[in-house]
C-alpha cells in the first residue's frame, strides 16, 4: 500500500509526464487555449490511460515477456506495434460506449478521444511501464504487480491533467498581455512551459 | 513530370524553413524536446524519424486507394509502428548505448505527430514519389531543430560536442562553469522559443496575432 501511494504521488509531481518527459506536448500545446476544454481532455487522457495501461501491463507480463507464453520464446520485440493496437483499440471501444451511455459527455470530449490514440503520454505510459517491470522492488518507480500499474496509470494521468488544466489559466491571462509581436502564440506558450517545467523541478528533490 | 519538377522540389524544400515541421507546423515536440541533451542522440533521432517519415509515406501513398475511410488511423498506425520495430531492432544491434539513451524515445516515433500529420495532409493525396520528398523534407526539418538544440544543450551544458571535450580545462581553471540547467527540461524549451522568436522576426507572415 505504502509502495502504492508513493507511486502514485511521484507520477503526479516528480515524474511529470509533460515537465519532466516532455511527452503529449502536441495536444498539451494544441487544446490549452482555454481551462474548459483542458479540463475536457485531460479528463479523456485520465479515462484512457487507467484502462490501456493496466491492459497493456497484463500484455506484457502474460504474452510478450521472455518466456511467458511458451518456454523459450521472447516476444518483446512485438511490444510497439501490439501496444499500439491496444491502445487505438480501446479509445475506439471508450468512443463507441460513451457515446451510447453518456452522450453528454460524449459532446463535450466529442473531437478529443480519437485524438488521444496518437497522445504520447498513452503510448509513453505503457513504455515506461515496460521498462519500470525490470527494476528492484525496493525503486520507487519499480511496477511490480497489477495495482502498481493501476497507480502509475492514475498518477500519470493526473498529472498530464495538471499540467495542461495550469498552462491553460495561464494562457488564458496572457491574452491581455503585450507580448512581443514574433513571439506570440508559440514562442511565449514554450517559455511559459519552461518556466512551469522550472517550478515542478523543485519536486524533484522529495524522496519517497 | 521530371523527377524534381516544380512541385517535388517544393515538396522537398518548403518543410526546412517556411513549413518547418517543429517551429511552424507544432509537430513532433515531445521527442524533439527530450533526445537533445546530447548532440550524438539528437542526430540518431532525427536520422531514424527521417527515413520512418519517408518510407510511411511512400508504404502508405502506394495503397491510399484501398484503405477504407473509417479505419485509415488503425492502418497507418500498423505501418508506421513496423517500420519503428525494424529501425529500434536495427538500432539495438547496431548502436546499442544510443539506443539506451533514447530509450522509450525510439517508440515514441509511432505517436509523433509529424508522422501522423503528413500521412493525413500529403500522403493520402499525392503519388508515392512526390510523398517520399515530402517525407525527407519534413524529416530533415525536424533533425535540422534536433541538432541545433541539441548543440547549445551540449556545448553550454557540459562543454563538449559528441561526446568530445571542446572547453579547454584552463578555462574551468580560470573559473568558468558548465550552465547545469541547459542539461535539464526548462532549457529545452527556452531554446526552442529561442528559434521560433527568431524565424518569426526573420519572417513577418509567420507572426500570430
Amino acid at each position: 500500500m505504502e509502495h502504492f501511494i508513493s507511486l502514485l504521488v511521484r507520477s503526479v509531481f516528480v515524474d511529470n509526464m509533460v515537465f519532466a518527459f516532455f511527452l503529449g506536448m502536441c495536444s498539451f500545446l494544441a487544446v490549452s487555449k482555454s481551462v474548459k476544454t483542458a479540463m475536457g481532455l485531460g479528463v479523456a487522457v485520465i479515462f484512457v490511460q487507467v484502462i490501456t495501461l493496466p491492459v497493456n501491463y497484463l500484455l506484457q507480463t502474460k504474452v510478450l515477456a521472455p518466456n511467458a507464453l511458451v518456454e523459450g520464446v521472447d516476444l518483446t520485440f512485438l511490444a510497439f506495434i501490439l501496444f499500439i493496437a491496444v491502445i487505438a483499440g480501446i479509445v475506439q471501444l471508450v468512443e463507441m460506449i460513451v457515446e451510447r451511455f453518456a452522450p453528454a459527455l460524449y459532446n463535450q470530449l466529442g473531437i478529443f478521444l480519437p485524438l488521444i490514440a496518437v497522445n504520447c503520454a498513452i503510448m509513453g505510459g505503457s513504455l515506461f511501464m515496460q521498462q519500470r517491470i525490470g527494476l528492484e522492488a525496493s525503486n520507487s518507480q519499480a511496477i511490480t504487480c497489477f495495482a502498481d500499474s493501476v497507480a502509475f496509470a492514475i498518477g500519470s494521468g493526473l498529472g498530464w491533467m495538471i499540467a495542461i488544466v495550469l498552462f491553460a489559466a495561464i494562457r488564458e491571462k496572457m491574452e491581455y498581455c503585450n507580448i512581443p509581436k514574433p513571439l506570440r502564440g508559440l514562442g511565449i506558450a514554450f517559455i511559459t512551459v519552461g518556466l512551469m517545467a522550472m517550478a515542478f523541478m523543485c519536486f524533484s528533490g522529495i524522496k519517497m | 513530370m521530371g523527377l524534381l519538377s516544380k512541385k517535388n522540389k517544393e515538396a522537398l524544400n518548403t518543410p526546412l524553413f517556411k513549413e518547418n515541421p517543429v517551429t511552424v507546423q507544432v509537430l513532433g515536440i515531445c521527442s524533439a524536446l527530450a533526445v537533445t541533451s546530447k548532440l550524438e542522440p539528437a542526430i540518431v533521432m532525427g536520422l531514424s524519424v527521417t527515413i520512418i517519415v519517408a518510407m510511411a509515406n511512400v508504404i502508405i501513398s502506394l495503397i491510399r486507394n484501398t484503405i477504407p475511410n473509417r479505419i485509415r488511423i488503425i492502418v497507418q498506425l500498423v505501418v508506421v509502428a513496423t517500420l519503428v520495430t525494424l529501425v529500434s531492432e536495427v538500432l539495438k544491434a547496431f548502436a546499442y548505448d544510443v539506443s539506451v539513451q533514447l530509450s522509450v524515445y525510439i517508440g515514441l516515433i509511432i505517436t509523433n505527430c509529424i508522422l501522423m500529420g503528413r500521412l493525413e495532409a500529403f500522403a493520402m493525396q499525392n503519388k508515392p514519389w512526390p510523398s517520399f520528398l515530402d517525407g525527407i523534407g519534413n524529416g530533415v526539418g525536424y533533425a535540422m531543430i534536433l541538432v541545433i538544440v541539441a548543440f547549445f544543450r551540449e556545448f553550454f551544458g557540459s562543454g563538449a560536442l559528441l561526446g568530445i571535450q571542446i572547453i579547454p580545462q584552463s578555462l574551468y581553471d580560470a573559473g568558468y562553469l558548465n550552465n547545469g540547467l541547459m542539461l535539464m527540461t526548462p532549457a529545452a524549451f527556452i531554446l526552442i522559443a529561442c528559434i521560433v522568436w527568431y524565424q518569426r522576426a526573420k519572417d513577418k507572415s509567420l507572426q500570430e496575432n
